[in-house]
C-alpha cells in the first residue's frame, strides 16, 4: 500500500470566508499576531501497489479539486512535495 | 412537450421542479441518476438539493453521474437545461457553465424570498420575460456566492450572458451580483434561486418563478415549427 497525499486550498484571490471567521475568532484565544487563516482540504489516497503520481494528478485534477476556484499540490506520504504542475 | 428532471441522491426540489413543469404545461419525466437514458425529453432540470450530501464539493460529484454523460452531450447539441440552486453548481462543475458557486460569504444559509432583475430574456429559459423585468422568488442556499475571474465575468457581460442578478440586497456575495447565467448558445441556464417555489399562490411568494418553465415550453415550440 502506498499513499498519496493531496492539498487543496482555495487559490489566493479566492475570498475565504471560513478562514476569515476562524481568523476573526483568534483574539477571544487571546492571540493577536495571526494575520490571516486560509483552509483547504487534505485527501490521502491509497494505492494498492506503488503510488501513482500521475493517476493521482489525474484524480486531484479531475475530481478532488475544482481548477477554477482551487489549487492542489500532491506528495507520495512523507515524502518531498511535488507540486502540481498542470492547471495549479 | 416532455420535460426530465432529475433525480440524485440527496436531490430535494425534484418533486417542486417536476410539478412546475406540469404547471406549465408540460409532462414531467422522472430521470434518475444512475440511468444514462433521457427517455426522449426534449429539455432537462436539474434540481436543488444536496446530491450526494454535497461531499467533497456542492456538484462536484454528480457531475460523474450516468445521466450526467447524456445530459451534458444533449446540451451541447442544444437541448435547453436548466440548474437550479444544486443544479446550478452541478453545471458548472460539468463546465457547462464557466465560474463556480462558492461558500456564501457571510458563512449563514440564506432562505428568503428575493428580488432579481432579469437581464436576458434571450435564452431558451426566459423568452417570457422581458429584459429589466423585477421578479420574486424564494433563495435558499449556502454556498451561492458565484465566483470567476475577471475576465469570464466581463465576457459574461459583453455577452450578455447574465440571465439575472439580485436586486434589493445580495443574499450570499456573489460577484456582479450575478444569480443567474448562460451559456453561450443560451440553451443551458444556472440559476440560484429557485423559480420552482414561485408558481403557486398558496405556496410562493408570487407567480413569477413559472415564467421559466413556460419559457422553455414556447422555445420548444417555436423551434418544433422552424422545422
Amino acid at each position: 500500500m502506498a499513499r498519496v497525499v493531496v492539498d487543496v486550498m482555495l487559490k489566493p484571490e479566492i475570498l475565504d470566508p471560513q478562514g476569515q471567521a476562524v481568523a476573526n475568532a483568534l483574539p477571544r484565544l487571546g492571540v493577536s499576531d495571526v494575520a490571516s487563516v486560509r483552509i483547504g482540504r487534505r485527501i490521502e489516497i491509497e494505492f494498492a501497489g506503488d503510488p501513482d503520481l500521475d493517476r493521482a494528478r489525474e484524480i486531484a485534477d479531475k475530481l478532488l479539486a475544482n481548477p477554477v476556484i482551487e489549487d492542489f499540490t500532491i506528495r507520495v506520504d512523507d515524502a518531498a512535495a511535488v507540486p502540481a504542475t498542470e492547471s495549479a | 412537450m416532455r420535460i426530465g428532471v432529475v433525480t440524485f441522491p440527496g436531490s430535494l426540489d425534484d418533486g417542486d421542479a417536476a410539478r412546475a413543469a406540469r404547471l406549465a404545461g408540460a409532462e414531467a419525466v422522472r430521470l434518475w441518476h444512475g440511468d444514462p437514458e433521457l427517455h426522449g425529453v426534449d429539455a432537462v432540470i436539474l434540481p436543488g438539493g444536496f446530491s450526494y450530501g454535497d461531499y467533497l464539493r456542492c456538484g462536484a460529484i454528480a457531475r460523474f453521474a450516468p445521466v450526467m454523460e447524456s445530459i451534458i452531450d444533449a446540451a451541447r447539441g442544444g437541448m435547453p437545461v436548466l440548474g437550479i440552486c444544486n443544479g446550478f453548481q452541478v453545471l458548472c462543475e460539468a463546465h457547462l457553465l464557466p465560474g463556480a458557486l462558492t461558500r456564501n460569504q457571510h458563512l449563514h444559509f440564506r432562505n428568503r424570498d428575493q428580488w432579481l432583475r432579469v437581464d436576458t430574456a434571450g435564452t431558451a429559459w426566459t423568452g417570457e420575460f422581458t429584459a429589466g423585468q423585477e421578479i420574486l422568488i424564494p433563495v435558499k442556499n449556502g454556498e451561492g456566492c458565484y465566483v470567476a475571474d475577471e475576465r469570464t465575468l466581463d465576457e459574461l457581460e459583453a455577452e450578455g450572458r447574465i440571465v439575472a442578478r439580485y436586486v434589493r440586497g445580495n443574499p450570499n456575495g456573489s460577484q456582479r451580483d450575478i444569480a443567474a447565467i448562460t451559456n453561450e448558445a443560451g440553451n443551458v441556464v444556472g440559476i440560484m434561486p429557485h423559480p420552482e417555489h414561485a408558481v403557486e399562490a398558496l405556496t410562493g411568494p408570487s407567480l413569477d418563478g413559472l415564467g421559466f418553465f413556460t419559457s422553455v415550453l414556447r422555445h420548444l415550440g417555436d423551434r418544433e415549427l422552424a422545422r
